[in-house]
């Protein structure tokens, strides 16, 4: 017999990848909706930038919109074969999401210089806080991920 | 003043004859619905919308005064190129005319038709990579060299850049997208990889062009005209991919194994 139980054990990797995925958009999303648009801190392209800061955002930006989009599709596959595990998703999610605001504020923003946080202001304490918050999302997601695998290893041992 | 050259030459009379193949388009897809009507189930009603959408589009591009505005603005000029290059191949291939083409034709002409689809040429047009080259490639030509302004001066040049942008949207569609009959598929990963690649190509062009305006181009409408591209690409894309990973996730249902005994 097939229990819930069971099958979220035989879908760990989709929800790992579901939840990166997903949280991956989720950033790159926050990053143009807010930071982009709203607030109009980051520009749209700076002078400054060299030719590779351009390929990685183009890369990044039509990565962030398939990863959204299939990350979403994903959840729904792991709901129709009732193998969801939200804690391990939002661990996912945390490292998908800690791993590219990261990856934005210190490859991005500061090696390649795509653009800055904001302009015309003291940049470091942006930089300090932005990088510190992706830090601690992608430690609280590795920890989750870390657990919910020894959580599974637990159940496969008592099956 | 350096931008009229082309449109001089057509009056109405020249935009009535290119009307002719659009109108055509539109009679003989609905013919072939009312044929696939008697004989298979019904031609759903979406496909109608789509392929007549996907008509207006690239002709609005091609013909009267929307057209004739892209001539001498690049802004304009750049949502003619979303609509005759991204939306409208998109929409004609939801429209799905190879299926009801099979549907109508004669079975030994189908045969004949379904032989000439999975040729080596056709696989080779229709290979994923080869399609993103030639969408992508072919923009990053015309926009990094004089491509773009010769264009303007040239009537035959701009026919066929016109025609390739809308050729190549086309078989870039139907290489990411199997809604028709495809003899030669590609899995689900591979698919995504090369969109996501070619996509990215498209929005580092975009910015690109923002950056080092074409020859011809002002500097403050080659900026709004890199942001229509980026963030009008984008709008197209999402279409895109969302109906990707909506085949992705048809194909990948559960099967039910179950077992009855009798």
């Amino acid at each position: 017999m097939t229990t819930s139980h069971d099958a979220r054990l035989n879908y760990l990797g989709r929800n790992l990848l579901s939840g990166c995925l997903l949280g991956l958009g989720f950033v790159a999303f926050i990053d143009e909706a807010i930071f982009h648009q709203i607030l109009h801190w980051h520009h749209f392209y700076d002078k400054s930038t060299p030719n590779i800061g351009l390929v990685s955002d183009g890369i990044f930006h039509a990565f962030s919109w398939f990863s959204t989009i299939s990350g979403a599709f994903l959840v729904s596959d792991l709901r129709r074969r009732n193998a969801w595990w939200p804690k391990r998703w939002i661990g996912g999610f945390l490292f998908g999401g800690g791993a590219f605001q990261l990856y934005d504020g210190t490859i991005q923003h500061k090696l390649m210089r795509i653009h800055q946080i904001r302009y015309n202001v003291e940049i470091a304490p942006y930089d300090w806080v932005w990088n510190i918050i992706a830090t601690m999302m992608l430690l609280a997601g590795l920890i989750l991920i870390f657990r919910t695998r020894r959580e599974a290893n637990v159940m496969e041992g008592t099956a | 003043m350096e931008h009229n050259h082309v449109h001089q030459a057509s009056g109405t009379a020249f935009d009535l004859l290119l009307t002719l193949p659009f109108v055509l388009a539109v009679i003989v897809y609905l013919r072939m619905a009312v044929v696939s009507n008697h004989r298979c189930k019904r031609w759903p009603f979406y496909r109608y919308v789509c392929w007549i959408l996907g008509v207006i589009f690239s002709a609005a591009v091609l013909i009267g005064p929307i057209a004739k505005l892209t001539h001498e603005n690049f802004i304009s000029h750049m949502v003619g190129h979303l609509f005759l290059g991204m939306l409208a191949p998109l929409l004609l291939v939801l429209a799905a005319p190879m299926t009801l083409l099979m549907r109508t034709l004669r079975v030994r002409s189908a045969r004949r038709l379904s032989r000439v689809l999975k040729s080596f040429p056709v696989s080779i047009y229709c290979n994923p990579v080869v399609a993103s080259i030639l969408n992508i490639g072919g923009l990053w030509v015309l926009y990094t060299t004089e491509l773009y302004s010769a264009m303007h001066h040239n009537l035959l040049l701009h026919i066929v850049v016109h025609i390739h942008i809308f050729i190549a949207g086309y078989l870039y569609t139907i290489s990411i997208l199997y809604i028709d009959p495809a003899p030669h598929r590609y899995g689900f990963i591979f698919r995504a990889v090369v969109l996501i690649l070619s996509l990215a190509g498209h929005g580092i062009l975009s910015k690109y062009i923002y950056a080092y305006p074409p020859l011809g181009v002002t500097t403050d409408q080659a900026e709004i005209g890199g942001m229509i591209m980026y963030y009008g690409g984008d709008l197209v894309e999402i279409i895109l991919i969302f109906i990707f990973c909506q085949q992705w996730y048809k194909a990948a249902r559960p099967r039910m194994t179950v077992s009855i005994t009798q």
